[in-house]
C-alpha cells in the first residue's frame, strides 16, 4: 500500500478524533467540577443526534447550522438535570450516583426507542458525499466540517474557562469546594451550570457526529465507553487531557485498523488504555492525587 | 314380486341424498381437517430491534402477507406469536423459551445464524420443531437435531452456488476481474462465509485472486478505515459477505473515497434490501448479489408479489419476504398433513414435506435426513433504478447485465 492510504487514514482518524474529543470534554469537564460521572454521557448525545435529524427531516437544516441550537437545548437539559436529579446525590456514595446515571442512560436509550423505533438514520446533507483532494490526500469533507468545529468549540469553552468571570468561578468550585463556599459562591448552581455546559458540549459533538455515522436509539452506550476511555487515558477532569485523548484514541483506531485487522480496531484503543493505567494511572494530562 | 325391487319417487330422492351425502364427506372431513381445525400457533423470532432491525422487519412482512395466501393455498390457520430477538443471541434465547412456554407450538426464525443456533438449542431440547427461515452457518444442521429445519442454503451451498452464478456472470459479461477484495462482517454467519470460500473456491476455478481479506465488526460506526484498506489493495472488483447497515457505510465510502470497482460481487444481504436502495438512491445501482431468491416464473411468486404489492406498495420482494413466508408455508402443510399438533407428528410431517409449488429457485422444499433443503439454488441479482433485476439463471432471467458498474463520481 503506498503512503497516501496511511496519510488519508491517518488524516480521517485526527479528524474523528477532534469530535471524540469535544464528547470527551463535557464528560470531563463535569467530573472536573461537580465530580459525578456522567454514566449517560452517550445517550445524551444520542438525545442530540435525533434532535438534529428531526430537525433536519422536518426543517431541511443543516446540521452545522443547528450546532448552537441543539447544544442550547442539551444545556437546558443537563442544567435541568443537575437541579433536579444529581444535586441530591452529590453527598451520597458513588454507587448512588453510579446507579442513577445509568438508570437515566437506559430511559434515555428506551425513550428513543418508543418515539424513533430500532431503524438507522442518517441525514443526508448537500455534501454528505463531497471530499477535497489535495493531491493523493482525499478529505471527507463532512469529518473536515465536524472536525473544524470541534476546534472551534473547544477553543471558545477553553476561553470561558480561562476569561469569563462565571468560568473563573466554576474553576474555583472545582479547585476548592469550600472555599468557594466561603467566598460566597452559589455552588448548587454553578454545578448546575457546569452539567449543562458538559450537556452542551456533547450535544455539539453529537450534531457533528450526525454528519459521520448512522444514527440508532442503541447508539449511546458504545459513546458513553468510549468517552471513558478517551477520559481515562487523556487525563480525568484535564480538559486538554479529553482533546488529546480524543485524538490519541481517533487516529490509533483509524491506523491499527489499517495496520493490522480493522475488527479488532477497537482493542488498541483499550490497550492504550491499559499501558496508560499501568504507566500514568492519571491519564497523560491528568493531575496525580494527593493522599 | 319377490326378489323385485320397486323404486319409488320416495325411494329414489332418499337413494340419491344419500349418495349426495356420501360424495360430499370427503370435502366435510376435509374442511374439518383444514380449515375447522384450531389454529396452530407459531412463535416467530426475528431481529426486530437492534442493528439487525431492518432486516427482522422486511423478513416480518413475508409472516404479515402470509395468512391470506395460505387460506387461498386451502391450508389450515396459523396464530402468530411474534418476538424480537433485539439482534441479540441471549435476547432471541430467552424469547425462544418464553415463547414455548406461552404456548408455542412450532418456531419460525431468525435471520441470524448466532441467533438462530441459540433458537435451534432450545427448541430441540424442549422438543418443539423449528423452522429456520434464513441463517446460513453450517453447523445449526450438522448436529444430529430431530426438531430442526432449514429451507434456506448452508455458507457452503451460498458459496457453491454464488461460484457457480459468479462464472455464468462472467460468461455473460465476456469480462471478469483479475483481482477481487473480500471484506466481510466477523458475525457467525460472515465468518462461516469467510471460512467456507477457502474450502469452496478451488473447486470452481474462478478467474480471479483475492488480494486482502477484510473483516469488520457489523456494529462498526465508521467503515472509512476498512474501505481505505480495500482501494489501498489496488483490487479490480469489491468481493462482499455484509449485513444492510455496513452495506450503506461502505457504499458511501467508496464515493467519498472516489474508488467505483469494476463490480460489487455479494454473497449475502445487504445490498439488495429495500432500505439500500431507497436510502442511497442512485447510488445504489450497480452491486450483484448471489442470493437465495424468488423465481420469478413460479405460480407462487406471482400470488407472493401481489400481496407484498397490495400491503406495501413500492416494497420489492426480496430473499426475507421469500423465505419467511416460506417457513410459514413448510409449517402450515406439515400441520394440514399431521392432521395434530403434537410436536413429534408435527416434526415427523416436515421431515416427509414435499412441496414442489413454492416460490424460490430450485426444485421446491424437501428435506433432508439432517432436516436441511440441499435442493436450493441462487439467483443473480443486480440493482438498477431502485428494482431489482434477475440476470441467472437463465430461465429466470429478465435483465442482461451492468457491467462494468458506472462511476460514483458521475452519478452525484
Amino acid at each position: 500500500m503506498g503512503i497516501d492510504v496511511y496519510l488519508n487514514v491517518a488524516v480521517a482518524g485526527i479528524l474523528t478524533g477532534l469530535v471524540y474529543g469535544l464528547m470527551a470534554l463535557g464528560l470531563s469537564v463535569i467530573f472536573g467540577v461537580v465530580r459525578v460521572v456522567n454514566f449517560a454521557h452517550g445517550e445524551m448525545m444520542s438525545i442530540a443526534m435525533f434532535l438534529t435529524i428531526v430537525l433536519f427531516t422536518a426543517l431541511h437544516l443543516d446540521p452545522l447550522v443547528m450546532l448552537v441550537p441543539v447544544a442550547a437545548v442539551l444545556f437546558v437539559f443537563g442544567y435541568a438535570l443537575q437541579v433536579g436529579l444529581i444535586n441530591p446525590f452529590i453527598g451520597r456514595p458513588e454507587h448512588s450516583q453510579f446507579l442513577l446515571l445509568v438508570a437515566i442512560g437506559l430511559i434515555i436509550v428506551n425513550v428513543l426507542l418508543i418515539v424513533f423505533g430500532p431503524d438507522a438514520r442518517t441525514v443526508q446533507t448537500s455534501y454528505a458525499f463531497d471530499s477535497f483532494q489535495i493531491g493523493a490526500l482525499i478529505i471527507d469533507a463532512t469529518k473536515l466540517y465536524a472536525g473544524t468545529a470541534a476546534i472551534v468549540v473547544a477553543a471558545l469553552l477553553f476561553a470561558f474557562f480561562r476569561f469569563a468571570p462565571l468560568g473563573k468561578a466554576i474553576r474555583a468550585c472545582a479547585d476548592n469546594y469550600v472555599g468557594a463556599l466561603v467566598v460566597g459562591l452559589d455552588v448548587k448552581r454553578l454545578y448546575a451550570l457546569t452539567f449543562g455546559i458538559g450537556a452542551a458540549c456533547v450535544g455539539a459533538a453529537g450534531v457533528m457526529m450526525t454528519l459521520i455515522v448512522d444514527v440508532t436509539p442503541m447508539i449511546g452506550p458504545a459513546y458513553t465507553l468510549l468517552a471513558f476511555v478517551i477520559v481515562i487515558t487523556g487525563g480525568l477532569g484535564s480538559m486538554a487531557g479529553a482533546l488529546l485523548g480524543g485524538l490519541l484514541i481517533g487516529a490509533t483506531e483509524a491506523l491499527a485498523g489499517l495496520l493490522f485487522t480493522p475488527s479488532a480496531k477497537s482493542m488498541f484503543a483499550f490497550a492504550i488504555l491499559v499501558v496508560v493505567l499501568l504507566f500514568r494511572p492519571q491519564g497523560i494530562l491528568g493531575k496525580r492525587s494527593i493522599g | 314380486m319377490p326378489g323385485r325391487v320397486s323404486i319409488t319417487r320416495r325411494r329414489l330422492l332418499a337413494s340419491a341424498a344419500a349418495g349426495a351425502s356420501g360424495l360430499a364427506a370427503p370435502a366435510i372431513v376435509y374442511a374439518q381437517g383444514g380449515g375447522a381445525r384450531a389454529a396452530l400457533k407459531v412463535g416467530v423470532l426475528l431481529p426486530k430491534s437492534g442493528f439487525e432491525a431492518s432486516i427482522g422487519q422486511d423478513c416480518q412482512r413475508g409472516i404479515d402477507i402470509a395468512p391470506g395466501i395460505l387460506k387461498s393455498l386451502g391450508l389450515p390457520e396459523l396464530a402468530i406469536i411474534n418476538a424480537d430477538t433485539e439482534s441479540n443471541v441471549d435476547v432471541a434465547r430467552e424469547h425462544a423459551e418464553k415463547l414455548i412456554n406461552d404456548g408455542a407450538q412450532i418456531l419460525i426464525g431468525a435471520f441470524d445464524s448466532g441467533q438462530t443456533t441459540a433458537i435451534a438449542q432450545v427448541a430441540e431440547q424442549k422438543g418443539v420443531p423449528f423452522v429456520i427461515n434464513i441463517a446460513a452457518a453450517p453447523e445449526i444442521t450438522e448436529q444430529g437435531y430431530k426438531f430442526v429445519f432449514r429451507n434456506f442454503p448452508t455458507a457452503q451451498m451460498l458459496l457453491g452456488s454464488s461460484f457457480a452464478n459468479q462464472l455464468e456472470l462472467f460468461e455473460i459479461v465476456g469480462s471478469a476481474p483479475k483481482t477481487v477484495v473480500f471484506m466481510h462482517v466477523n458475525d457467525t454467519f460472515g465468518t462461516a462465509m469467510a471460512k467456507g470460500i477457502n474450502a469452496v473456491m478451488p473447486k470452481f476455478n474462478v478467474p480471479y485472486k483475492v488480494v486482502d481479506e477484510i473483516a469488520y465488526d457489523p456494529t462498526a460506526r465508521d467503515l472509512s478505515v476498512e474501505v481505505a484498506k480495500a482501494k489501498g489493495a489496488g483490487a479490480d472488483a469489491l468481493l462482499v459477505v455484509s449485513r444492510l447497515n455496513d452495506a450503506m457505510q461502505i457504499t458511501r465510502e467508496l464515493v467519498k473515497q472516489r474508488w467505483t470497482p469494476q463490480a460489487i460481487l455479494s454473497m449475502g444481504p445487504g445490498w439488495y434490501e429495500d432500505q439500500y436502495l431507497k436510502t442511497l438512491g442512485k447510488l445504489s445501482n450497480g452491486p450483484i448479489s448471489f442470493v437465495p431468491f424468488e423465481d420469478p416464473n413460479k405460480k407462487l411468486s406471482k400470488v407472493l408479489q401481489a400481496e407484498l404489492a397490495k400491503a406495501y406498495p413500492g416494497i420489492n420482494l426480496s430473499t426475507n419476504h421469500v423465505y419467511t413466508f416460506e417457513a410459514l408455508l413448510i409449517a402450515a402443510d406439515a400441520y394440514k398433513r399431521a392432521g395434530s399438533s403434537d410436536p413429534k407428528a408435527l416434526a415427523d410431517a416436515i421431515r416427509a414435506t414435499n412441496i414442489t409449488d413454492n416460490v424460490s429457485i430450485g426444485p421446491g422444499i424437501q428435506f433432508n435426513a439432517k432436516g436441511q433443503n440441499d435442493k436450493l439454488k441462487n439467483g443473480t441479482i443486480q440493482n438498477r433504478a431502485a428494482k431489482l433485476v434477475t440476470l441467472a439463471p437463465k430461465d429466470a432471467a429478465n435483465a442482461k447485465p451492468e457491467w462494468p458498474m458506472a462511476a460514483y463520481q458521475n452519478r452525484v
